[in-house]
């Protein structure tokens, strides 16, 4: 008897505090679509994302984020471009290829990169990146998009190597071992048994990358130059993230009002790519 | 009758433990060999000489020699790649691709420069036919092939061997999976392929070795112990151990 009374206790605990995820999670969306509603109807919906002009502090302001928006999808695809054939490659030799020492090696640095935290990514881009952008390629200031890219498309690494190499290690062994059987080499048997096999994983393993990419602030905002262009590669852009940090501080009335909206938006964002996200892995369990 | 293949004095360890002791055995060509024996007497092991599957496994030292059509495959400098096209093999437990019917039969054909549709498209019906499987597969080669029965899945994997056109082809306890129906279906299979391919078979069925076999190999502790005509192997052996095994007095 006393022991059920404990049991009942026990599961009681662990569900509230199970529901205090989701109740994060719900505190937010209400609070965000509440808060990030009311300036997108005041501005309208369509000057606000395609508006090509962000003046949130001129006599007569402009609140229009399509810099924003399309700095961060142009960030995040280049940082895909360069992030992903770099983790795919990779995540192939770790998993089939390298000798054992070196595989315990890289992947230590591999988390290792991980855990270093995005301002450090930050400095440093600042400090070595934005230098050679400049003289490399005579612009006048090197901060900007493609130094973005270029720390984002580390940032993004680990998640694409980690959840990669998990992924192709999961690919039975007798799949590689009929391929081989067959006559096919080493190669052959990787790239075209043990990806497809795999590629869900590796799906998931991408889409990760662009969840870090796309929700990215503090590195972002150290090298990109922080001023709300139209994005081009050596211009200084400001993304999503790094719009509503930079203005947040000293905002007030309809301006703050439009920073949730970007906040609202890119909230949606992020949910569109977990549900990618999910659909892949999935995918992945159904086979 | 001419061997295809021949071992001489083969030894293999994994590490430290021996596990072949000085094979010699000599396959002759389109014929049906069984490999027979206890659990961990060697058998498999040494069918996976023949195509040199064992490379794969860390810390394997293999002495002596095979020979493929007279030429020494352990020589340095052979290719592997090649070899593997001419002596196939089919796993104990079927292992069809996660692709379409039609993408795992092509795989092999494709992986070796056969390109155009039509050339492939007559390849995967040779192939599945000469499996006996077309009939039941012919509607929906585009399907994926792990919905398939596992009876159906082996005769894929035959052929899928056999798409790339070997001359032997190696088979590790095919059976040993499969129901009642799907193996004496493989087992009517096999026989059939023996007019055009040299078969290796490795079993731990004894009936099915006096079926099929027209060769019979026992090995027992990384030796062998007798090898001759099935039917001499089984109605008088010459070693006492053979007569105890195939009696059941062990194994």
């Amino acid at each position: 008897m006393k022991g059920r009374v404990l049991e009942r206790a026990v599961h009681g605990a662990f569900l509230a505090l199970g529901l205090v995820t989701v109740g994060c999670v719900l505190l937010i969306t209400v609070y965000l679509i509440v808060s990030g509603l009311p300036a997108i109807r005041e501005i309208g919906l369509w000057e606000f994302l395609f508006g090509d002009t962000w003046a949130s502090t001129a006599a007569e302001p402009k609140f229009g984020i399509l810099p924003f928006l399309l700095t961060s999808v142009y960030g995040m695809a280049g940082a895909m471009v360069i992030g992903v054939p770099v983790g795919f490659f990779t995540a192939v030799y770790l998993s089939k290829a390298a000798p054992k020492p070196v595989k315990t090696v890289v992947e230590h640095m591999v988390s290792l990169l991980a855990g270093i935290p995005s301002v450090v990514y930050g400095l440093v881009g600042m400090l070595v990146l934005v230098p050679w952008v400049r003289s490399t390629f005579h612009v006048p200031d090197g901060a900007g998009l493609l130094v973005a890219i270029l720390v984002l498309a580390v940032m993004i690494l680990p998640s694409i190597i980690k959840v990669s190499v998990t992924a192709l290690e999961a690919v039975p062994r007798e799949y590689e071992d009929g391929s081989l059987a067959l006559g096919a080499t080493a190669a052959e048997t990787w790239f075209r048994v043990s990806v497809p096999a795999a590629k869900s994983g590796i799906a998931a393993a991408v889409v990760l990358g662009v969840g870090r990419a796309i929700g990215e602030a503090t590195a972002v905002m150290m090298v990109a130059g922080n001023a709300p262009n139209l994005p081009g590669l050596f211009q200084s852009v400001r993304f999503l993230t790094t719009a509503i940090v930079s203005e947040m501080a000293y905002s007030g009335g309809l301006q703050r009002q439009a920073l949730f909206s970007i906040a609202l938006v890119l909230y949606l964002f992020i949910l569109l790519i977990n549900a990618t996200l999910n659909f892949f892995l999935k995918r992945d369990k159904e086979g | 009758m001419n061997p295809i293949l021949t071992s001489h004095d083969l030894c293999l360890w994994y590490g430290q433990t021996q596990a072949l002791k000085n094979i010699s055995l000599d396959i002759p060509e389109r014929s049906i060999t069984a490999l027979i024996g206890p659990s961990g007497c060697g058998k498999s092991t040494f069918l996976k000489t023949l195509n040199r599957m064992n490379d794969l496994i860390p810390g394997v030292k293999i002495t002596g020699e095979v020979r493929y059509r007279g030429e020494d495959i352990y020589a340095p400098g052979q290719d592997v790649s090649a070899l593997r096209r001419e002596v196939g093999m089919v796993f104990q437990k079927p292992n069809p691709f996660p692709m379409s019917i039609y993408d795992n039969v092509a795989y092999g054909p494709r992986t070796h420069r056969v390109k155009g549709r039509a050339k492939l498209d007559e390849i995967v019906e040779q192939a599945l036919r000469g499996a006996a499987i077309w009939d039941e597969v012919k509607d929906r080669l585009r399907k994926n092939a792990l919905g398939l029965s596992g009876g159906q899945q082996q005769r894929l994997c035959i052929a899928r061997a056999l798409a790339v056109e070997p001359k032997v082809l190696l088979m590790d306890e095919p059976t040993s999976a499969l129901d009642p129906i799907s193996t004496s279906r493989v087992e009517e299979l096999a026989l059939e392929l023996k007019e055009r391919y040299t078969i290796v078979i490795v079993t731990h069925n004894m009936q099915q070795a006096l079926r099929i076999s027209d060769r019979t190999a026992f090995f027992l502790l990384g030796e062998l112990v007798e090898a001759g005509a099935t039917e001499d192997v089984f109605s008088q052996p010459r070693d006492k151990r053979t007569e105890d095994y195939i009696t059941g007095r062990f194994g």
